[in-house]
């Protein structure tokens, strides 16, 4: 049994739910919500490069880097935020998170 | 037109008594810091008001024997589209014999206030009001427009006002003046109205532009009807401009203001409220008269009116026990009659009464104030008699002003008078019977109610002294200072001259001016009849025979008859036996009731006409702006919205995993619907 495409789909796809269940399960932990985001982003890595190496164009990897380099960044940001959120709060749950109700 | 009238010589007519009227207003009160005291105050205003008697006698000689006619604009005040809004002067018979009652009446009325308000501490602004009066009449008058026209009527409306007001510490007369201004702006709405639709329908303002377009205007209909009935263009105008007239001139029903009026000093009553202001829309009607003559609906709609003033006022004449009221009423109902002449189309005979009417009421006016001052300001006539004694003056020119009003023959009153009702009996309007019995029972209650007056006054018993609330009652703000033993006495000179001078013209104008101003040129180019149409005036010329002749056929006319009834139960009434008045008046119980209500009209307007209008106001108050417009619209448009955010709100929990699965929630529907369903 070789591994095809298919495969490869699959790993991305099974990625992909389990950070959306994570981000809409997660009540907790407001670094949690981070993870499931960074993991969303390595779901999406996996099927470009997937899609790259079946295709044969080297693009599609090329992007896997543009978005592994925003993906650091942007996690920097968020544990920033993250930590000045706990400075002020003493807290990183996420139920309690709720100021924007109407 | 003449080279004889120049046009600065008419200026200085009003303008002479502006001037002193500002002087006095203006330097003498306290508002320009009394820098005048009251000699300068009347000097002043006495001599603009006859600088201006002077010149309108002059011009009245040039436009009588020379036939100077006037017709210029003489500045503009501004242009509106193709509109132009100006002051100028139009001077023909009309004009000229209008200025010369107006100044003249006025000049006598300004010396006579010399003696009536010497003790009044408001004598400089009584002269500044009084010749502001002078001014606005005689703009009025003089006006070759209609804008003009409207200027002085108004301005002659607020010196009305002021002066009604005059003792402004009275609420009975702040009330009375309240009153006449606002029942005035119910026939100047109607004027305005009336103006309106000239200025709409002709495109000017100027009377010669206005009655050279009379003729195309004459068939046009008016664009709306009036319960399904179609109605003359003319006639619409015509009837709002008789409301104007009505307001002005006090007639039925807009006539609640003039008795009221009676508040007010007695000098301003004979000039403003007898003389000259009320006739404003006797001449507005003659001045309008190439309108008016186009429209029967609206001629019909005059004399009814007129008939009904002139009769159903006199009544009210009758059980009036105030001196002032009594001559109020009694200037009713001649404006009735001035309004029946203007209805049959007789309006030279109209504006004739109107000459002769000034004389004689001004005369009466005055002399009841010089009774008011000799009786130490009672005014009730039960209270008086035999005053012929003590006021000897006053006695004699209130008789003869008396004959002039009830129309004994040679007297004045009698030439307009009787004229008056010999055209309407030759009208030919569906109205004129109605209108011709009314005023024949007018003459019979005329001379009762003015003989009733003159006997309680001058003759009979001496009751002065039997008032129960005389030198108690406390509405008199002008208190004249009680002579000794209280007895009546005569007036001052300054009182008594200007009876005189105006008893004059009271026995002789008519005579002498009966002939020119009917049948003559005087007023021809002022006026316009349609002789074929309304025959009252050219037949009613038929029968005369110069006014000798006229006052002889008298004899064989019922009006002279009445008027002998009238004062003859008069004599009897109340010299001769004072029972049968007491006995009548229980007989006819519920009669004197409506009478001494004055027709429930003051009642009617109180209760119905302001209290409806109150509770509309209120209803829509209430129930339009509060209900409707708050409550539906403004208040309903936030509390909608407020409806809504209060659903949506529920969706914003704050909680972010709520969020996030609205998200992918969002997310799968949207890619459901570009893969499935949007292909």
């Amino acid at each position: 049994m070789s591994l095809t495409l298919g495969h490869f789909l699959s790993v991305g796809a099974i990625l992909f739910a389990l950070s959306v269940v994570g981000i809409f399960l997660n009540r907790k932990n407001l670094i949690v919500l981070l993870m499931a985001i960074e993991l969303m982003l390595l779901a999406v890595n996996m099927n470009f490069v997937a899609f790259s190496h079946y295709l044969g164009d080297l693009h599609g990897q090329v992007f896997v880097f543009f978005i592994l380099t925003v993906a650091a960044a942007e996690s920097a940001i968020g544990l920033a935020i993250l930590v000045l959120l706990f400075r002020n709060r003493s807290s990183i749950s996420v139920e309690e998170l709720n100021t924007l109700k109407g | 037109m003449s080279s004889t009238l120049s046009a600065s010589t008419l200026l200085a007519v009003p303008l002479a008594p502006l001037v002193g009227s500002a002087l006095a207003g203006i330097l003498g009160t306290a508002f320009g810091g009394n820098v005048i005291g009251r000699r300068a105050s009347h000097t002043f205003t006495i001599l603009g008001v006859l600088v201006a008697f002077i010149l309108s006698a002059m011009t009245l000689k040039s436009v009588a024997l020379d036939g100077a006619r006037f017709n210029e604009t003489l500045y503009e005040w501004m242009v509106v589209g193709g509109l132009k809004m100006e002051i100028g002067f139009m001077v023909d018979g009309l004009t000229a014999m209008m200025m010369c009652v107006v100044t003249f009446v006025s000049l006598m009325v300004h010396i006579y206030t010399i003696g009536y308000m010497e003790e009044d501490a408001g004598y400089n602004r009584f002269f500044a009001y009084i010749s502001l009066f002078t001014f606005s009449m005689l703009m009025l008058v003089m006006s070759n427009n209609l804008l003009q026209l409207f200027f002085g009527w108004e301005a002659v409306g607020l010196v009305s006002y002021l002066l009604i007001g005059f003792w402004f510490n009275k609420p009975t007369a702040i009330f009375a003046n309240m009153k006449a201004f606002l029942v005035n702006r119910v026939g100047d709405f109607g004027f305005i109205l009336g103006i309106g639709l000239i200025v709409a329908y002709t495109g000017t303002l100027n009377y010669t532009e206005i009655f050279a377009k009379a003729g195309e205007l004459g068939p046009m209909a008016f664009p709306w009807t009036f319960f399904g009935q179609d109605a003359l263009l003319v006639t619409v105008i015509c009837i709002c401009l008789f409301i104007g007239a009505m307001g002005k001139s006090a007639q039925f029903p807009l006539h609640v203001w003039l008795p009221d009026s009676m508040e007010g000093p007695t000098p301003i009553s004979a000039l403003i409220h007898a003389a000259t202001m009320v006739t404003a829309g006797i001449f507005m009607v003659a001045r309008m008269s190439p309108l008016f003559e186009l429209s029967d609906a609206a001629l019909n709609f005059i004399i009814v009116i007129g008939a009904i003033t002139a009769l159903f006022m006199g009544f009210l004449g009758i059980i009036q026990n105030d001196i002032k009221r009594v001559v109020a009423y009694s200037t009713l109902s001649q404006l009735g009659y001035m309004t029946v002449a203007l209805g049959a189309s007789a309006y030279s005979v109209a504006v004739f009464h109107l000459m002769t009417h000034a004389f004689f009421k001004a005369l009466l006016f005055l002399a009841a104030g010089s009774v008011i001052m000799g009786m130490h300001h009672n005014q009730d006539i039960r209270w008086m008699g035999g005053l012929r004694k003590y006021m000897p003056i006053t006695w004699i020119t209130s008789l003869l002003g008396t004959l002039a009003l009830i129309g004994t023959p040679l007297f004045s009153g009698f030439y307009s008078k009787d004229s008056i009702i010999e055209a309407v009996h030759f009208s030919n309007l569906p109205g004129s019977g109605f209108a011709y019995f009314a005023v024949l029972a007018g003459v019979f209650v005329t001379s009762f109610y003015s003989f009733r007056l003159y006997f309680l006054v001058f003759h009979g018993k001496e009751r002065y002294d039997q008032n129960p609330d005389a030198h108690h009652d406390d509405h008199h703000h002008d208190d004249h200072g009680h002579h000794g033993d209280g007895k009546p006495h005569e007036s001052p000179w300054v009182v008594t001259v200007p009876l005189l001078l105006l008893a004059i013209p009271s026995v002789v104008i008519g005579y002498l001016t009966i002939g020119p101003m009917l049948f003559g040129e005087f007023l021809q180019d002022a006026i316009t009849v349609n002789a074929a149409a309304h025959p009252a005036m050219s037949r009613f010329a038929e029968i005369f025979h110069g006014p000798l002749a006229m006052a002889l056929h008298a004899v064989s006319t019922p009006p002279l008859y009445l008027a002998l009834a009238g004062a003859v139960a008069a004599w009897y009434m109340y010299l001769i036996n004072p029972a049968v008045p007491a006995a009548i008046g229980r007989a006819l119980k519920p009669l004197i009731t409506v009478l001494e209500n004055k027709y429930y009209l003051d009642w009617f307007n109180e209760n119905v006409l302001a209290r409806g209008a109150r509770a509309l106001g209120v209803g829509l108050w209430k129930g339009g702006d509060q209900g409707l417009i708050e409550g539906g619209v403004v208040n309903a448009s936030w509390k909608v919205v407020g409806l809504f955010s209060a659903a949506v709100r529920r969706l914003q929990s704050g909680a972010l995993y709520h969020y996030a699965l609205m998200m992918i929630v969002g997310v799968f529907l949207f890619m459901t619907y570009f893969v499935w369903l949007a292909k």
